[in-house]
């Protein structure tokens, strides 16, 4: 009995929460790498992209509340999902003809490009504040909990409870589909392996007819995907705040080259080790201890690593070793 | 022409500086930030006060007192002092009504108020710290609100007396919130309680199930929030409540507020908590006089503020002066018996009584008592949450 009281505390503050972090961090570090994988350079401006999507999705569930159209148990928000991509789209392709395709035309340096994505970040960043504000929005609706802690305690009667949030549930569920989706698309697809081609070896690629705006276009609007999908995601499970979407800037770009820049599977591994990493290392172990070892064996202190404070410190430190010992990331990457 | 442009406008400055004064008393409080929900009932509160004594036309040989508003941030010194140092040097106010928060305050009352000579009367910054056993304040700052010190004791009884005897507690991460923490925990410990963690949390985060799973491990009967409700503390709330780490809590002054109810309703079923409040008279006159101007003069420190705001208007009157370092000395005096008790409402016949050289008693709207280095003793009111809101539990 001990042991599964133990279990279940692991997975209600541990594993639960570490996954769905872990799964909004993979869902941004992709659209990092393909950028830095097909564009060359690190978009500082994602962060903010993936609030401007967020808050597209936002507005329209307002909408859509308004006029009582609802999803059943499942949040309104995924039916102005859709929409919120469109819009995300439509901002990036406006920002790339704007902004990007000059540098592109005058083949700047990767690292003038970095600059230049941090100029569209800080305009990114006003007109989201610009648009919604500031301050908190809540947006999330339907069933909460697909277990809540009561109902789990009822269950099994065991001591210990298991919250399993609706939105946990559909950030995992989401979050696999897409990226099966978007390997498929890069594996299988023409335009999916002429992105492939352009990435690997761009002067080969250009020889061979591959169109390279369209590439960007592409490249774009697939981010543009993704950075909505795990901006409205991380907004239903937390909380809608512009400032947090540029906080999560610094476990996406670590989550990203952790597991190799330019490496889809890197990024999806980079996020779950970076989330887990964050989580079990501020997490003080003493509730799960107690119930496992014997009496006297049991711990007085909390059995803390760091204080929760400290969660950057973790990404920061984790982005040093692999830096240090694997330029390359876990997954062979580029090097940065 | 133009000399005599000049000295026409020099005459008309000296003869309107001349004649009833038109007196400037700064608003400062946090207008944005972290407890942006409850400033605009103290706000109000406080220019309650200053319209009433406007009004009755006894103040100070027919002066009005006219509003300043700042915005303190609650939590950004920086912004908060020269925020204040306009109210003074560009407004000219006489006294500032403020500030909210306990760091702010402690900025501007060592960064412009102590420096200008000018008068403090904070209706809501509760730091022990704040406190000037030493006469470091030079007599000028106040404050309406009791110190914390005193509301760890009120935390030990309130949650000793409905038997609790083990709790954890966790604290924003600023002035107020370590010096709550503090007294709570040496109060609750030396009562012979049992602190299980006293864990600080940052505002203005998406996310704290890593702060609430850390509290979860330490364990307690119930979880003291000691936060602001529109920020860190909240959403401490929500995720004990969305990850079962705790269903009973206790809610000190900063986390008393209307969005309590909207956001988590029946979840409190059963929680706590107590802030600054009183039931005397006074309490009940106000909340009529608020609700009848527009706003809700039952939310937190909003009572105070109106307090505060008539301190420093009864003071002048007493000192015949709205010379800071003349009437800083009068506040005392006209807080504290002996004298007429004075409630809110009848400030016109206050400021008669002193006109006509008598002494009177302010009770106010929260039951007014300095002690010490002019603080307030403090009354508190303790809520509980029954069906979904809160309501008044007792008073003590």
């Amino acid at each position: 009995m001990d042991l599964l009281n133990a279990l279940v505390a692991l997975l209600n503050f541990v594993v639960v929460p570490a996954t769905a972090y872990g799964a909004q961090l993979a869902l941004g570090a992709l659209g990092v790498t393909l950028i830095y994988g097909i564009l060359r350079f690190s978009n500082f401006a994602h962060g903010d992209t993936m609030a401007f999507g967020a808050m597209v999705t936002v507005l329209f569930t307002w909408l859509f509340q308004s006029w009582g159209i609802g999803f059943g148990p499942l949040p309104t928000a995924l039916l102005a999902l859709p929409i919120g991509i469109l819009g995300c789209i439509g901002l990036l392709l406006l920002t790339d003809r704007m902004v990007y395709r000059f540098y592109r035309a005058q083949k700047a340096k990767p690292v003038i490009l970095v600059i230049v994505s941090m100029g569209v970040m800080f305009i990114m960043n006003g007109i989201v504040r610009f648009i919604i504000g500031p301050g908190d929005q809540r947006f999330a609706d339907g069933e909460r909990f697909i277990i809540s802690v009561r109902d789990f305690r009822e269950m099994t009667g065991l001591r210990e409870g298991l919250a399993l949030k609706t939105t946990q549930g559909i950030t995992v569920i989401t979050a696999v589909i897409v990226v099966a989706l978007l390997f498929w698309f890069l594996n299988r697809t023409r335009t999916g392996k002429s992105m492939r081609a352009y990435s690997d070896n761009e002067d080969l690629a250009l020889l061979s007819g591959i169109n390279p705006e369209r590439v960007v276009m592409v490249t774009w609007i697939i981010v543009a995907a993704l950075a909505t999908i795990a901006g409205v995601l991380y907004g239903l499970d937390k909380t809608f705040k512009p400032f947090t979407y540029f906080m999560l800037l610094l476990p996406i770009f670590a989550s990203a080259i952790v597991g190799g820049l330019g490496n889809p599977l890197g990024a999806i591994a980079g996020g779950f080790v970076i989330a887990f990493s964050e989580v079990t290392i501020t997490y003080a172990w003493k509730k799960v201890l107690v119930y496992l070892m014997p009496e006297p064996l049991e711990p007085d202190g909390l059995v803390q690593l760091l204080s929760t404070d400290y969660k950057f410190a973790v990404s920061f430190s984790i982005l040093l070793i692999v830096l240090i010992f694997k330029p390359t990331g876990l997954f062979r990457g580029k090097s940065v | 022409m133009k000399k005599l442009l000049m000295a026409t406008a020099a005459t008309a400055l000296v003869a309107g500086g001349a004649f009833a004064e038109d007196v400037k008393l700064g608003v400062i409080l946090g207008f944005t930030g972290p407890i942006e929900s409850i400033t605009p009932h103290m706000g109000d509160g406080a220019e309650l006060a200053m319209k009433e004594v406007t009004d009755s036309g006894n103040f100070l040989g027919g002066s009005s007192v006219e509003s300043v508003r700042a915005d303190s941030t609650c939590i950004d010194s920086g912004a908060a002092t020269s925020a204040a140092e306009r109210l003074i040097t560009s407004d000219g106010v006489k006294g500032i009504m403020g500030a909210d928060c306990s760091g702010v305050t402690g900025a501007i009352l060592q960064n412009v108020a102590l420096p200008n000579g000018v008068v403090m009367v904070s209706p809501s910054a509760t730091s022990p710290g704040l406190t000037h056993a030493e006469n470091e304040d030079n007599g000028l700052f106040f404050r309406t609100a009791p110190s914390d010190a005193r509301q760890g004791v009120i935390v030990t009884n309130v949650l000793q007396d409905r038997g609790f005897n083990e709790v954890a507690i966790t604290y924003t991460n600023n002035d107020y919130g370590k010096g709550l923490a503090d007294a709570i925990e040496a109060e609750f410990e030396a009562a012979g309680g049992t602190v299980t963690t006293v864990a600080a949390h940052e505002d203005g985060k998406a996310d704290y199930s890593a702060e609430v799973g850390a509290l979860a491990s330490a364990g307690g009967e119930v979880l003291v929030v000691a936060g602001y409700v529109d920020q860190g503390g909240n959403g401490i709330v929500r995720a004990a409540l969305d990850t079962g780490a705790f269903d009973t809590f206790y809610f000190p002054d900063g986390m008393v507020g209307e969005k309590l109810n909207e956001d988590f309703g029946a979840e409190l079923n059963g929680s706590f908590g107590a802030h600054p409040g009183t039931d005397s008279e006074g309490a009940e006159i106000y909340a009529g006089m608020a609700s009848e101007a527009g706003f809700d003069g039952t939310s937190a420190f909003s009572p105070e503020s109106y307090d505060a705001a008539a301190l420093m208007m009864l003071a002048m009157q007493a000192a015949g002066s709205t010379d800071p370092a003349e009437y800083k000395t009068h506040i005392m005096d006209v807080a504290n018996a002996p004298g007429e008790v004075i409630f809110p409402g009848e400030l016109g016949k206050a400021l008669q009584i002193i006109a006509d050289g008598g002494d009177i008693d302010y009770e106010g709207a929260s039951a007014v008592d300095l002690i010490g280095s002019g603080e307030s003793a403090g009354n508190y009111r303790e809520i509980e949450f029954v069906d979904g809101k809160y309501e008044t539990a007792g008073y003590r």
